[in-house]
């Protein structure tokens, strides 16, 4: 957010970072009051862009609005910087505002993700932007909005902990593995947006701040640096995340959150860490896992296809 | 190997060049042009204005032809367009009486004042494919006849004549505060009226008409009759701040119907009928009798009805009639989901495997015994 006047956009008939300023305006104060009131859900004039809904509206409206020239910008989806709607994304930003994009989750002013929070350790001075497509926690209990909004105002979550509890009673378990719900700052429910639970925990007392946009439900809601979150959970069924037996195929990290690759038709697969900068970094320094060697797999190491879809 | 959505720049770049080089189509085939579509589809692009909410013929025409005859994608092509336009001013109001009719007609009268005009109809065209249009040339001309309110400053509604009598309510004007606007404010809810019909004239088409469809086979019946339907031109005015005073700046084609609905009385009042209101850009008569019937039924609550039915259920309704909104969302699941679904797995896989633990269990305990 180092822009003070708004500097002239790349793209012929457009203004820098697309919207104009009025409705980045528009946008930053309500980006102001949810920093305010950690968790809260603020409803926001969203306008309509030019990717679909469900593509990251929310999160491109909330980017527009913080992008300056001197930032540095970052877009994941699935923690990859290479999938085909993060490449979209960060070409448009490139286009529209000229920002300098990065790959490196530690050179980033700016990250826009959807469904992770990179490995690297976030800092001081880093905005995470997330893509939302249902802000509202409580929705999966209560489909109406004015129910939802009189709960929160009321802060009656009882409803949340008895359908953990539920879950409890027929699985054994918590049986919600991403959009866990949290507790920010001992007061709002909140969805982290569709991130696995095993991301949940770098979100209490992150030292970044981290802005969640819904552009087709128009909610802008974040988590202000070093506030508390916490994973709703029961003294005898505490808070866990997910864990694999494997470690990366490729960079044998055993602390990372995994994909798997299916490999061929009689079933043969991988895992691979999900976050891809994290994977190539570790690779760098000379790390490597049990299929690293692998010729046939050259595709996902980056090797086959290097520089492509990279943007400086 | 398949290696999924890890494609980058290059399969993006090459899926726009197989989408231009398909709409196209085969290259021997002269290429149609907007105007063409402006003049010959000119229902798809009244669609397209009514939806996309903005009142431009030719985008609206440039907008199918680029979506290849997709109405929803022309729609949000639009839509998209609009967001990025200026706001100089809000027109006045626009007086449908004073309009210049192609059609005009009521089911609740056999005839009217200004009687009553059928003009451009489907209505009843035998459907047999008309196989002389696949040879071209020229159509019959239509024989032009006098009509009867031609040339009269104005055509007075049904609804007003009914209105004149006590029938129907007149609804009360507000010039206290400004008309809502959800692409400049979020919706809130309850949702006043002006907020409801803008959303319904933005609304899906298709959604309308299964709910406008619904509340006829009994999900909330309100008996409706269509009052007046009419279509053609009307003027737009604005009044700048800067000259204070009616300014025309051009004609816009609309349609327009009203519903008389179903009456209600009391120990206190007389007895009479209720009403829904439709209108859009365009040529869109379909679209507008079901936004009435919609109309209707979402006034549920000020006419203290029970509310039963989803089409009186204006959460249910407002927020998902956008065809922009909802197909975004729809279409949103073809993008990778695969880090949830994985968490989804994992616990799935360690739920079957505790099982199977468990009953492996219980029978080698069974066969210890």
């Amino acid at each position: 957010m180092t822009v003070a006047q708004a500097p002239a956009s790349t793209e012929a008939g457009y203004n820098y970072g697309y919207l104009n300023e009025q409705t980045k305006r528009m946008i930053r104060r309500a980006i102001l009051k949810a920093v305010a009131i950690p968790g809260y859900q603020v409803p926001f004039a969203g306008r309509e862009m030019p990717m679909p809904y469900g593509w990251g509206t929310g999160g491109i409206q909330l980017s527009a609005s913080i992008l300056g020239p001197d930032d540095i910008f970052k877009v994941i989806d699935q923690g990859a910087d290479d999938t085909t709607n993060a490449v979209s994304i960060r070409k448009f930003f490139a286009r529209v505002t000229g920002v300098e994009t990065t790959e490196k989750t530690g050179e980033a002013t700016v990250i826009q993700t959807r469904h992770r929070i990179p490995e690297t350790p976030l800092t001081e001075g880093q905005i995470m932007v997330y893509q939302v497509p249902i802000p509202e926690p409580l929705r999966w209990v209560e489909p109406r909005e004015t129910e939802t909004r009189k709960m929160h105002a009321l802060e009656e979550y009882g409803v949340m902990h008895v359908q953990l509890y539920e879950d409890i009673a027929r699985h054994g378990r918590i049986a919600t593995n991403f959009m866990y719900p949290v507790k920010v700052n001992g007061r709002y429910i909140m969805s982290p947006s569709p991130i696995p639970k095993f991301d949940n925990p770098k979100l209490d007392n992150s030292p970044a701040l981290h802005v969640f946009g819904a552009g087709r439900e128009k909610r802008i809601y974040a988590i202000p640096p070093y506030t508390e979150v916490k994973s709703l959970d029961f003294e005898d069924f505490p808070f866990t995340v997910e864990t694999w037996d494997e470690c990366c195929a490729l960079c044998g990290a055993e602390d990372s959150y995994l994909d798997e690759v299916i490999l061929d038709d009689a079933g043969e697969r991988m895992f691979v860490c999900s976050d891809t900068d994290y994977c190539a970094t570790r690779r760098s320094q000379g790390h490597f896992g049990p299929m690293a060697g692998r010729e046939d797999l050259a595709e996902l190491t980056g090797a086959a296809s290097e520089n492509e879809g990279r943007n400086a | 190997m398949y290696v999924a959505v890890k494609g980058g720049e290059k399969a993006i770049d090459n899926a726009h060049r197989l989408m231009a080089e398909e709409r196209r189509g085969d290259a021997s085939v002269p290429e149609l042009t907007v105007e063409q579509i402006l003049q010959q589809m000119s229902l798809a692009v009244d669609r397209v204005m009514s939806e996309g909410s903005l009142y431009d013929p030719w985008l609206a025409a440039l907008a199918v032809k680029q979506a290849r005859g997709d109405l929803v994608e022309a729609i949000f092509l639009l839509r998209a367009y609009r967001t990025t336009l200026p706001r100089l001013y809000d027109s006045l109001p626009v007086d449908t009486a004073a309009m210049d009719v192609r059609r005009r007609i009521s089911a609740t009268f056999k005839d009217v004042p200004g009687g009553q005009v059928l003009g451009p109809t489907f209505d009843y065209t035998h459907r047999l494919l008309d196989f002389s249009l696949a040879a071209g040339g020229a159509p019959e001309a239509a024989v032009k006849e006098a009509v009867e309110g031609e040339g009269e400053p104005s055509l007075s509604r049904v609804m007003d004549l009914l209105a004149d009598e006590g029938l129907v309510d007149r609804p009360a004007e507000d010039g206290t505060k400004p008309v809502g606007d959800i692409t400049k404010d979020p919706m809130t809810f309850p949702a006043p009226r002006d907020v409801r019909l803008q959303n319904l004239a933005r609304g899906d088409e298709g959604f309308l008409l299964a709910l406008g469809y619904s509340s006829q086979r009994g999900f909330g019946d309100n008996h409706p009759f269509a009052g007046e339907i009419r279509m053609g031109e009307v003027a737009v005015s604005i009044c700048p701040d800067e000259l204070g005073f009616e300014v025309e700046i051009g004609d816009i084609t609309v349609s327009e119907c009203e519903m008389v609905t179903s009456f209600k009385g009391s120990k206190d009042e007389l007895p009479r009928f209720t009403r829904g209101y439709g209108l859009s850009f365009g040529y869109n008569e379909r679209k507008v009798m079901a936004m009435s019937l919609v109309d209707r039924s979402l006034q549920a609550r000020e006419l203290g009805e029970d509310i039963v039915a989803p089409s009186q259920d204006e959460e249910f309704v407002l927020y998902h009639s956008d065809n922009v909104e909802a197909q975004g969302f729809v279409q949103h699941l073809k993008l990778p989901h695969y880090v949830d679904f994985q968490a989804d797995l994992v616990m799935v896989r360690a739920m079957r495997a505790e099982i199977l633990k468990r009953a492996e269990s219980k029978a080698e305990t069974g066969e210890a015994a």
